[in-house]
Formats: C-alpha cells, structure tokens, sequence
C-alpha cells in the first residue's frame, strides 16, 4: 500500500514526534507513506466564509498533487486533515468556490482543473479502513497491557460528521479500537469530544484553561491514567494550559511503542 | 449598508441559513463557550435575521467562539450557527483598521511548546 503524505507544518516543527513515530509505525506495517515533493501550510483552520479563495489553494494544490501521482492523500495532523477534508467537499459541491479556485491557479501554474474527486484520508482511518485493526493487532509485539488510556477526539475529526464522515459525532470509537488493538484498555469519559480551547489560547488563556482543564477532570475521574490525542494544539491546551494534566502523548507514539519500532523506549 | 442589505451580506459570506432557526436551542446547549460569549449561538441567528450585525460585530465575545462547531453539528435545521458566528467576525475584521491581532502582537504570545498551528490558525481567525 502506497500513499501521499501531507505532514504539515506543525509536524516539521513542535509536533515532530506525531510525524516521526506515525512514519516509523507504517514502515512497520508495511505501509509507504510518500511525502508530497511540494507541500504548503493548510491555514491550519478551515476558511468558513464561503467568499475566501486564497485560503483553500493550498489544500487543493495537495490534493490535485497526490490526484496526479495516483495516490490516496494522507493526512495526520486533525487540523490538516480537517481543512483538506472539508476544502476536498467545497471542490466537489460547491459549484462557485470551484470556478473561482481553478480559475486562480490556472492564471498561475500548468494544472488541470480540480473537482474534488480524490480521495483523503487521516492515518487512523487507514489503520481502521485499510491495514484493518485486526492486522495491527497482529503486528503488536510489545502489547500496551494495562495501560488505561482516555482517547481525546477533540472536535476537529468529527464535526461536521457530515462533511468529515469518519465516525459518530457523539459517540466515536475509532480511537477506543485503536487503544484495544495496541492491547491497552480504552477508558471512556463524557468529555473526549468537548473542545480543548483551540486557538484560543492565543486570545483568552484563561478560557483555554478552563477547557482543558475540564477534559483533563473528567477523563482523570473516569479513571484515565494518560491521554492520546492526534492534534498539536490539543497536545499543547492539555499539557500546558490544563491544571494538574495527566500525561498526554500522540496516539502514534503509542503505536510505534507497540510495534516495537520506537527506539527510545526499551522496557 | 441597511439592515437587511447587512443581513443578507452575512448570509452569503457565510452559507448558513438563520431563517430556518426554530430556537430550539440545541446549539447553545451544546456551546463550550457559553460563559466567555454574550451573545450565545441560537441569539445570532435571530438578530442577523434582524439585521443587527453591527450590534453582533461589536461583541468581545465575538472572539471567544472556538469554531468547535458542536453547535453546528447539534443544530437539527442546517442553519450553521458556527458559519453565522464566523461570517459576523469576518464582516468585522474586514472593516478598515477591524483586525483583532497584529502580527507584532504574536511573539508577545510565544512560549516555547505553542505549536505553530495556534500561532497560524490565531492569525486567520483574528485578522484579515
């Protein structure tokens, strides 16, 4: 199996243990995961306003590339995935946004129109849709055993379901049977999909603080002893913002560990 | 602009429908930001269908909405509050001199864990 990868800035940058532990774990899986040979930051949140242009170019210049080499994109970053997932949608069904962006980068560069029929997927949507949990399972040689481990969605996976379509908004469980196939023990608590704060953090520490501070309280009560996450700015409002976090880490530094690829844990 | 030429440039920037709100309000209930916001989700729907879009643009609160989108995805009507609130913020950072964040204001915000996605999605949300 072959993909085009789109790791992102932050994955070049303070998330590089997200970046370097997913690409170890899918070389261990057997899994190629092709970087774009040109990338550009996505924006980092999905342009709401329907009239921005310039803010969707470079989502769709990573899709038509990935289009052009025959490879499904992959993304790992939430926020990325976020904004290539729904920019993907705007190309395919909104007929005003796709003039205007191919007619943009036709006055730029030598490419064919992009209509939003490619395919992006997130990294835990090819371990789950593609290798198959199973497989993983049977890849683990160093099970997680007893580990209890809260899985934080966050919001930027799920919502809008409809335009993101990889789990149930309310009731998610992709990463639950990603924690069971690793051989740990998933703990559920009733805020594992509430907000951390996001980029408010940059505006209002305080209120980030109270978000975080929520997530940790209720995941620490239902008897988490660490939390996973596939977001930098998450990984950053828990760890820093909440009061009193419990261990936080990427959910592919688990799966490396598990794999028995992460060189720099021997236990 | 008029109130209803306002209100009918916030529905086209930002594709939701503040029309069909039946003020259920599921995305209030929903909103993790309900304390840092005056104007909660279900209010704006009602007021841009009023035409009151400056009163909504000169809301600190404004700023607060952490495009969660829980409202959105509650809302059992597709009217896209999390779009409302968005287009309400850009309306008002597009004005002359309406930026919220500078970008010389940013390394006064820097630590040394903050991920350059904050720092980025930051600048898009605060400024135009």
């Amino acid at each position: 199996m072959k993909y085009s990868y789109y790791p992102g800035c932050t994955l070049s940058a303070k998330a590089q243990e997200l970046d370097r532990w997913g690409r170890r774990a899918m070389e261990a899986l057997g899994v190629t995961l092709e970087e774009l040979p040109q990338w550009q930051c996505c924006g980092a949140v999905y342009p709401n306003a329907t009239d921005e242009i310039a803010t969707r170019l470079s989502s769709v210049r990573a899709l038509s590339a990935a289009k052009e080499a025959g490879q499904p994109l992959v993304t790992l970053c939430s926020a990325c995935h976020h904004v290539v997932r729904r920019v993907n949608g705007d190309m395919r069904n909104n007929i005003d946004i796709r003039q205007k962006v191919n007619a943009y980068l036709g006055t730029m560069e030598d490419a064919a129109p992009y209509e939003g029929d490619w395919t992006v997927l997130h990294y835990l949507e090819v371990l789950r849709d593609e290798v198959g949990f199973d497989k993983v399972k049977e890849r683990v040689v160093n099970p997680l055993t007893g580990r209890k481990i809260g899985a934080y969605y966050g919001c930027l996976l799920l919502r809008p379901s409809r335009e993101m379509e990889m789990d149930d908004p309310e009731n998610p469980r992709i990463l639950e049977d990603f924690i069971r196939a690793i051989g740990a023990e998933p703990v559920y608590y009733a805020m594992r999909n509430e907000c951390c704060g996001g980029y408010v953090t940059m505006e209002d520490k305080s209120q980030a603080a109270r978000r975080a501070g929520a997530v940790m309280d209720n995941a620490r009560a239902c008897g988490a002893e660490m939390l996973i996450t596939a977001c930098p700015l998450c990984y950053y409002n828990l760890r820093e913002n909440a009061p009193s976090p419990l261990p936080v880490h990427y959910f592919t530094e688990l799966l490396a560990e598990a794999l028995g690829v992460r060189e720099d844990r021997h236990e | 602009m008029n109130k209803k030429d306002l209100a009918a440039e916030i529905i086209r920037i930002s594709g939701g429908s503040p029309e069909k709100c039946m003020r259920c309000g599921k995305c209030t209930g929903a909103c993790p930001a309900f304390d840092d916001m005056e104007v909660h989700p279900h209010q704006f729907a009602t007021m841009i269908r009023e035409g009151r879009v400056e009163e909504l643009a000169a809301k600190k609160g404004l700023y607060n909405c952490m495009s969660c989108f829980a409202c959105s995805e509650r809302c059992p009507r597709s009217v896209e509050p999390a779009r409302l609130i968005e287009a309400v913020r850009v309306y008002a950072l597009r004005q002359s001199g309406g930026n919220h964040l500078a970008a010389d204001d940013v390394p006064g915000l820097l630590d040394e864990a903050l991920p350059q996605q904050a720092i980025t999605s930051a600048l898009r949300k605060y400024a135009k």
